[in-house]
């Protein structure tokens, strides 16, 4: 386990000492990581050069019997929460979808009133965020798949965006969420773009880390899809054309038809209005795309989120994987509204710890779960949204540069 | 209408005018039903598909009123008539469908699904016991109330008219042959009547006239189900009821010898349970002549089981009983979801990284790596991991 909080993170550029300072998760670290604190003290400057890669396991952290425990404490309010969903979340869920499809018809209809045209624009963009996330995200995840409705089934669902489910469901559910930050294994960091740990071997194009970053983010939708060709396996040879044929096919099918709906149907329905109405369908996609961005690069990518090796992970046990799934993934703190239209993503770690309960659960388990990461001292990372998103936006431009002498 | 000869000859003609009214019928259609398919074809158009997608339009109009619809099948229940005096509750439910329904063959079931509370949905196939519809007609179920059954108990004695339930459109080969032969049996017990009595009815009303013999069994003449329909069947059909609490003689190969002693060169249509089924194969020997439904896959469990079944997601392993792995799955705790439990709603369907699995219903095994089963009707063969 690498835990990037331990680094100098970003130590301003002039430095010429590779100073590190390590800093060994205490009890006292269930608390939101400051990196700029470890920044800027003295003691940052003056703690000796540790030339070796600081690398600490889980077991550094907790005893086998507390990790079993802590484990055990998990399962526990796993359980509590399948036990009681019923009518409450599937009220829930549904009011969403309502909410969802009444925004997207809204923002439909009002394209055909042009002085509307930004009320148009931000009811076709909460339609999509809320579609992508609070709905499409978590849906997808099998959340409500208890509820047995074929309208939210995991099987079933597909979500207003270019990439196809089918595909995403491969992707993240099952690379994502079982190899969670695992150097080499989880694919999601750095999106096969971007280098955004320290063990990723730096290359001269990852100079543009901060130009791809806004690239990805602006075309997020799209990149999201084409992530799933894992081109870099294909390049290397691990996957073959058999196995990316149908992944292809799916891409192409559903790209034609979010194309043929947002940039052709909808504004040729609207007549002479046709430009302003693409226009505006091209904003929602854009502004759902900035906001999934930033929302997700603040899960796994703040200062302070750990990454593992593929060794390490070997034979890990399900109290292991919780530990993983902890100090792998950050929260954003915010108001209820925020929550939602974030998918309850701001609770990534709850997220990653119970991926298939309700996402409106995730709220009312954090206290637990923080609580028992106090007990055991565990870190447990949160922050508010700008603070979390400047640790990210650090960290891109840090990791543009190659590492510096001695590593 | 030309008149029939030889008794063949005479369902040919009833054929033709079955035909000729339903034409009929599809000319007088008023204004309201002309507006109606008019929407719905629009509804159904590719434009407003690509304008729906990625959802389906039927996820919008549902909003509006559940009971509209371009694709789905959902219905309201209009009637519920109680069936027995005797034993648990058997009742009718007669559904009036969305105009989606396209209809169905006699013999055939429909995956129903009831919301039970407002947060889970429950889907099981019920045969459908009304005569062959045609597109938006109404149909009826009947349904037994099983000990401790979600479903069944709900809709035997507590459905009221008003109430909606989701329907899938007909499925399911246990349908008449076309053109009809001279003769039929049919050979039910219990509730497996059911898709039985949607034969027989279609047969009236088409006004067969060939032999039916309809062997039918149930405890006692209170647990008779449409026992008045029954009386009144014509003398083309040699209606048989055995009630075995009443003394009846349970099915032998002998006892249809005595009633059709050339049974095996007849087509046969027999829904019952899984005992029941599996004497009247031995009886019929592999005749081709004889189909069956089964209402429950038949119990796999055998006493030469070897193995272990891994459950890879929960990290269960529990030894091999032989049982399908639903059951088995059930009996180690896990909850894996699970529709028709008889292998064709594809509810249950897990993956199988390693390990052989035999299907209970036609005995096929299956060794592949990474396949996706249906573990409701799949019993491991030797060791085995499953993706639950
Ligand atoms: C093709 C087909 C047609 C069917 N047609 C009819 C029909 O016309 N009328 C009708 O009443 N039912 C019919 N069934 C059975 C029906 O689908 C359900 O299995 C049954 O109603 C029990 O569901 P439940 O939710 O009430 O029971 P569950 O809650 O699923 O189970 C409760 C208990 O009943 C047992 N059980 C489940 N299913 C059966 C079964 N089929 N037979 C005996 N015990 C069972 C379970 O093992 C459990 O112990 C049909 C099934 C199939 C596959
Ligand atoms: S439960 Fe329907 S196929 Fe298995």
């Amino acid at each position: 386990m690498t835990l990037t909080a331990t680094r100098p993170a970003d130590s301003p550029p002039a430095r010429t000492t590779p100073v590190r300072t390590p800093k060994p998760a205490t009890p006292a670290a269930a608390t939101s990581t400051d990196d700029a604190s470890t920044r800027h003290t003295p003691e940052a400057f003056t703690t000796p050069p540790v030339s070796t890669e600081h690398t600490t396991s889980i077991s550094d952290l907790l005893s086998p019997e507390e990790l079993e425990a802590f484990g055990a404490e998990m399962d526990a309010i796993r359980e509590k929460v399948i036990a009681s969903l019923g009518d409450e979340d599937a009220a829930y869920i549904r009011r969403i979808v309502k909410w969802q499809r009444g925004f997207e018809v809204a923002g439909r209809a009002l394209f055909y009133v042009p002085p509307a045209w930004p009320l148009a624009v931000a009811s076709l963009s909460i339609s999509k965020i809320l579609d992508n996330m609070e709905i499409g995200h978590n849906v997808m995840h099998g959340q409500y798949d208890w509820m047995g409705d074929p309208g939210l089934s995991s099987r079933m669902f597909e979500w207003d965006t270019m990439a196809p489910a089918e595909n995403w469901k491969y992707g993240h559910n099952y690379l994502h969420h079982t190899f969670t930050n695992i150097v080499g294994k989880d694919r999601d960091i750095g999106y096969g773009i971007l280098r955004m740990d320290d063990d990723q071997k730096w290359r001269p194009h990852h100079l543009l880390n901060p130009v791809n970053a806004f690239l990805l983010m602006v075309f997020f939708e799209w990149g999201v899809a084409l992530h799933d060709l894992e081109v870099e396996n294909i390049a290397s040879g691990e996957r073959g054309w058999a196995e990316t044929k149908p992944v292809l096919r799916r891409i192409r099918r559903k790209m034609g038809r979010q194309v043929l709906k947002d940039y052709v149907l909808f504004p040729a329905l609207t007549g002479p209005l046709f430009p302003l109405t693409f226009a505006g369908n091209a904003v929602a996609n854009l502004v759902r795309n900035i906001w999934a961005f930033n929302i997700i690069f603040c899960g796994h990518f703040p200062t302070g989120v750990a990454t593992f090796s593929m060794e390490e992970t070997e034979n890990e046990t399900r109290a292991q994987w919780y530990v993983r799934q902890l100090l792998g993934s950050a929260n954003i703190t915010g108001s209820e509204l925020f929550h939602v239209l974030s998918g309850n993503l701001s609770h990534q770690i709850e997220h990653h710890l119970f991926p298939d309960i309700p996402a409106r659960r995730y709220p009312q388990v954090a206290a637990e779960v923080r609580e028992a990461c106090e007990r055991y001292g565990l870190p447990y990372n949160t922050g508010s949204l700008g603070h979390q998103l400047g640790s990210v936006f650090r960290k891109i431009g840090r990791l543009a540069l190659p590492p510096r002498r001695g590593r | 209408m030309p008149v029939c000869g030889s008794s063949r000859m005479d369902l040919t003609c009833q054929e033709t005018t079955h035909v000729f009214i339903m034409s009929v019928n599809s000319y007088s259609l008023n204004p309201k039903e002309v507006t109606m398919s008019v929407v719905q074809s629009l509804l159904r158009s590719p434009v407003v598909t690509a304008l729906a997608s990625p959802h389906g339009i039927d996820r919008y109009l549902e909003i509006v009123n559940p009971l509209w619809a371009a694709h789905e099948v959902r219905a309201r229940v209009v009637d519920v008539t109680r069936e027995t005096r005797a034993g648990a509750p058997v009742t009718t439910l007669r559904l009036r469908p969305s105009n989606t329904w396209r209809g169905h063959r006699a013999g055939q079931h429909v995956q129903l699904g009831i919301e039970l509370g407002t947060a889970r949905r429950l889907t099981r196939a019920f045969s459908i016991s009304s005569p062959e519809s045609g597109p938006g007609d109404d149909i009826t179920i009947t349904v037994r109330a099983r000990e401790e059954g979600a479903v069944s108990a709900h809709l035997a004695e507590l459905a009221r008219p008003g109430a909606l339930v989701h329907l899938g459109q007909a499925e399911g080969e246990f349908t008449l042959p076309e053109p009809l032969p001279s003769r039929l049996i049919l050979i039910s017990a219990g509730s497996g009547i059911t898709p039985v009595m949607s034969m027989v009815r279609t047969l009236m009303r088409r006004g067969y006239g060939g032999t039916i013999t309809f062997l039918h069994y149930a405890r006692s003449a209170q647990h008779q189900i449409f026992a008045d329909e029954i009386a009144t069947l014509p003398p083309n059909v040699h209606v048989h009821l055995v009630h075995t609490r009443a003394g009846g003689e349970r099915f032998t190969r002998d006892a249809l010898a005595r009633l059709v002693p050339d049974f095996a060169d007849v087509d046969t249509f027999a829904c019952g349970p899984a005992g029941l089924i599996e004497t009247v194969q031995e009886a019929y020997a592999g005749s081709d002549r004889l189909r069956v439904e089964y209402f429950r896959v038949p119990s796999a469990a055998s006493g030469d089981a070897e193995g272990t079944i891994t459950f890879s997601r929960s990290g269960t392993r529990v030894a091999n009983s032989g049982a399908t792995i639903l059951e088995q799955a059930e009996a180690a705790g896990l909850t894996p979801e699970f529709g028709c439990r008889m292998g064709i709603c594809f509810t249950c369907t897990a993956r199988k990284p390693e390990g052989a699995v035999r299907n209970v219903v036609n005995g096929e095994e299956n060794a592949m790596p990474d396949d996706d089963i249906r573990i409701c009707v799949n019993a491991p063969v030797g060791d085995c991991t499953v993706d639950l």
